[in-house]
């Protein structure tokens, strides 16, 4: 993809109070291209971010993006005072409330952040150092060039001049902002605050336990709410017991939402108390007469037993043919078949999904910790019958969310909550709430059958994939002249361009489909963490039936010529032939003698532009107990690591999150949720994981991308591909719990 | 009827029900929201705290249990966020969401109380109960001995009070 800016961005300048300026810059609205949508269209422009200097020199930079754990919340500001030359211990952070119209895209998601920032935030604190120095040369009448500035300070050695900024902030308010496409970005090996390991900003908040999360939000008056669903997904509350519940402890109001009004919210029956416990414990007594609606037929068994029929069956579609796949394998040298199956999951994040609304006179305020806060204000605007100017909306933290806050299902229910009772209101999910009634990421099934020539290589790939397409849905209508289709369920679908294909002649990708009324949607790295298990362990299956070591294999592979038709954008076999040589060189593959049971495993995996290859060194014991030794992480997310102490968290909560989706299954039987908790939900514990986990960056020279999900997926097959190393036994489904292996 | 225990050191009383869980009586009563809810089956460690100065669940404590008893939560671990655990874990950036981690941060100093000098094993048996999503298990136990070092070269003199980010 072309992440090249539009340079068309324009600069506005405003004095502050007491002293001072703020600016902001122009862009547009990159992500919104990137989601594929508004693409082929010029999106209007937009504010993008602003910085504010006052008169002590006390910078306070705006933090656009919603903070989930991906340390965006100093990344983005750490790219504007380097720029700005800015003393990072006078940088004070503030969040922001939602205001598009200030500060653009506001969002998370896609690990994209990074790249559609790197250019325009730098270009920020570029624009206001650059008025600073000209505020400077005018008071001290010396040419703006032979001005330089140290942090936080403007210096003028001709002179022996020197200033803080503050003293020049407010002079510097009154100058015209530059055009940005003269100004002059650093030199990397300038940089002060880029590349410096950058402590989180909110730690002293969070180990001193003060508030700072969405429910920890108080505001006067507050009522806590929970809200009742219906077991079975989607369906409707028709009546309920609710006098007998109004009169129990602590409860002040319980009423029914009959039906959803958009952004994924739903039927159900709100209990509100000035505890949540009171609310909580009522629900327990709540007796509800449910419409269960069509959901009851989705069964996790019964999608297996129909995928494993489907796949002895004509397919429904074709998304990617390249020469004759059948023909290939037919004549090939060795043939290898398999069937591999990954389960439904749920997001899990720390902090249940949760939000709190007043709404008053017309006005709805709204603390709401939300992955895509602009995507809900038009859905509550017209739930409400007020305009989106009557919206206020709130960005607290949020205790983790891996995609599940991209939906704002519970948003909406506050919001409508709020209105129904006229007074401020917390909705907080519980656990069990959350575990059943999420978007899930997709099970899926792939029949995957390969030809290897005699040399070893890999003639003819065919894969049938079968996966969801949305219940009772309308067909999506096709595009230039092809056949209407019908709509996919959410992140279920497989990329034309995913690896291996483009690099084998013969490849054929076929889709069948099965109806789901159960929502599914992104899960942090969105398909990729399910299909790299898929594609990486059928390449080492191959890579061992051909006798190859399976490192030299995709060397061998990724070597091949790409096939250019239909080639889509982005793979960049030379990025990843770097980080995987990187990989088993610091791994010592091939030159490290293991003991009986144990064994290495290799897998590598390209999504949300970065290029991951992953070692994982297991134990297993007779009882099929791993342990997971230690894993090696090469990643190129281009040539600048932005924050490198964050950038390490995020690999370790990659490979972390990647080894508890190992053992993590979300079971549909009948529309309802099988697993309500983590007793039955398992995430991987300290003692479960790896001691180490060594992460090596390969610097390529291309403009740096996003870390939040990338490193994620090869890790699910370098383990599962370790464990075939380490027993012999071939793992083509997940969870391994289903195959008797347990952490150790 | 009113339960009085020790919260961080002052004596506070408390009129909710006997069988209310600590947690909601200092996050919804007392407005102390320090302390999290992750799971309210005692499985996360998010709503760990003191009581007597062992780590125990908050979601599984009720209010009952802890009359007359001292309770301390992560707001008043320390009287200026200097505690070791809290200084190792600012240290080495140990944090992504930070939402579970009072609950780590209370159970880590739990076991630094009875053990000041933990093996990896200690720390694997004492930590094991408290999940983290974002997955900062290393540095978690790196904290945990990085806040050995802390308490080794703060005593035995005042550690002056870390400057508020």
């Amino acid at each position: 993809m072309n992440l090249s800016l539009d340079r068309r961005s324009f600069l506005r300048v405003t004095a502050i109070a007491g002293g001072g300026f703020m600016l902001a810059s122009y862009l547009e609205p990159l992500d919104l291209l990137a989601q594929g949508r508004g693409r082929g269209s010029a999106p209007p422009l937009s504010p993008n971010a602003f910085v504010s200097i006052d008169a002590n020199g006390i910078v306070t930079i705006t933090a656009k993006n919603p903070e989930i754990g991906q340390g965006v919340k100093q990344m983005l500001p750490m790219l504007i005072a380097e720029e700005l030359d800015a003393d990072w211990k006078d940088v004070r952070i503030v969040q922001a409330d939602l205001d598009a119209a200030t500060y653009g895209s506001q969002s998370a998601g896609g690990s994209f952040a990074t790249p559609s920032n790197w250019e325009p935030m730098r270009r920020i604190g570029a624009a206001a150092r650059h008025m600073l120095v000209a505020a400077a040369a005018q008071s001290w009448t010396v040419p703006a060039s032979e001005i330089t500035t140290t942090p936080g300070r403007l210096v003028h050695a001709g002179s022996g001049r020197s200033a803080g900024y503050g003293e020049f902030a407010s002079a510097a308010a009154r100058l015209a902002p530059p055009d940005q496409d003269t100004l002059v970005l650093k030199d990397s090996k300038d940089y002060r605050i880029i590349g410096q390991p950058v402590p989180g900003v909110d730690n002293h908040k969070i180990v001193t336990g003060q508030p700072l999360f969405g429910s920890d939000i108080k505001v006067p008056g507050l009522l806590y709410a929970v809200y009742q669903r219906c077991p079975v997904y989607g369906g409707k509350a028709l009546s309920a017991n609710l006098d007998a519940i109004k009169a129990l402890p602590g409860i002040t109001h319980a009423f029914i939402i009959a039906d959803g009004v958009g952004g994924g919210s739903m039927s159900g029956v709100a209990i509100l108390a000035n505890s949540w416990w009171y609310a909580e414990s009522a629900r327990t007594q709540l007796k509800v007469t449910w419409d269960n609606g069509s959901a009851t037929s989705d069964s996790s068994a019964d999608f297996a037993t129909r995928a494993a029929e489907l796949a002895t069956e004509t397919p429904h579609g074709t998304s990617r043919q390249d020469g004759d796949a059948d023909t290939a394998i037919a004549g090939a040298a060795k043939m290898v078949e398999a069937a591999y199956a990954y389960p439904f999951l749920t997001h899990a994040p720390m902090e249940p999904p949760n939000a709190t609304a007043s709404f008053k006179d017309g006005k709805l305020e709204m603390w709401a910790g939300t992955q895509q806060p602009g995507g809900v204000v038009n859905t509550i605007a017209t739930a409400l019958g007020i305009t989106p100017d009557d919206i206020t909306v709130h960005l607290p933290r949020m205790g983790g969310s891996f995609g599940r806050r991209l939906y704002n299902d519970y948003v909406v229910e506050t919001a409508l909550i709020a209105k129904e009772v006229g007074v401020p209101v917390q909705l907080r999910w519980s656990r069990e709430d959350e575990m059943q009634h999420d978007v899930f990421r997709p099970a899926g099934y792939h029949f995957l059958k390969a030809g290897l020539d005699a040399g070893g290589q890999i003639s003819g790939w065919r894969n049938h994939f079968i996966s969801f397409n949305v219940a009772g849905a309308p067909p999506v209508e096709g595009r230039n002249g092809q056949p209407a289709s019908l709509r996919s369920a959410g992140s279920s679908t497989l990329s034309g361009t995913e690896f291996p294909a483009r690099f084998i002649p013969h490849f054929a990708t076929h889709t069948s489909l099965m109806p789901l009324t159960v929502t599914t949607g992104a899960h942090r790295a969105p398909g990729a963490c399910a299909i790299s298990f898929v594609m990486q362990s059928f390449l080492d299956e191959l890579a061992h039936a051909a006798g190859k070591d399976p490192v030299q294999f995709r060397l061998d592979l990724l070597a091949r010529p790409q096939i250019a038709e239909g080639a889509g954008g982005g793979y960049d076999a030379e990025r990843m032939t770097g980080v995987l040589t990187l990989v088993a060189e610091k791994s010592g593959w091939g030159r490290r003698e293991l003991p009986a049971g144990s064994g290495l495993g290799v897998a590598f995996h390209f999504s949300h532009r970065g290029y991951f290859a992953e070692v994982a060194e297991v134990s297993v014991d007779a009882n099929k107990r791993i342990r997971v030794n230690k894993v090696w992480v090469a990643g190129d997310i281009g040539r600048q690591i932005i924050n490198p102490l964050n950038a390490e968290s995020q690999v370790h909560s990659g490979v972390i999150d990647g080894m508890s989706q190992l053992m993590q299954e979300i079971d549909v039987q009948g529309g309802q949720i099988a697993q309500k908790n983590f007793d039955t939900y398992p995430v991987l514990r300290l003692r479960q994981a790896p001691p180490e986990i060594e992460v090596h960056w390969l610097l390529s020279d291309n403009d740096p991308t996003g870390l939040g999900e990338p490193s994620l997926p090869p890790i699910l097959p370098a383990i599962t591909n370790a464990l075939y190393t380490a027993t012999g036994t071939r793992v083509r489904s997940l969870p391994l719990s289903k195959h008797g292996f347990s952490w150790r | 009827m009113p339960v009085t225990f020790t919260l961080n050191g002052k004596a506070t009383t408390v009129d909710a029900p006997a069988e209310m869980p600590l947690l909601w009586v200092l996050r919804d009563v007392l407005n102390f929201t320090g302390t999290k809810y992750g799971c309210g089956i005692g499985q996360c460690g998010a709503c760990t705290v003191h009581l007597r100065g062992r780590a125990v669940r908050a979601c599984q404590t009720p209010l009952s249990n802890v009359s007359g008893a001292a309770v301390v939560t992560i707001e008043g671990l320390s009287a200026d966020g200097t505690h070791p655990v809290q200084q190792a874990w600012e240290k080495l950036d140990v944090p992504e969401c930070g939402y579970c981690q009072a609950g780590q941060i209370m159970a880590a100093s739990a076991l630094l109380a009875v053990r000041p000098a933990p093996t990896d094993a200690d720390i694997d048996a004492a930590m094991n109960t408290n999940l983290c999503r974002c997955g900062t298990y290393l540095r978690i136990r790196e904290g945990i001995h990085e806040a050995v070092r802390v308490a080794a070269a703060s005593t035995p003199t005042m550690k002056q009070s870390k400057e508020a980010k």
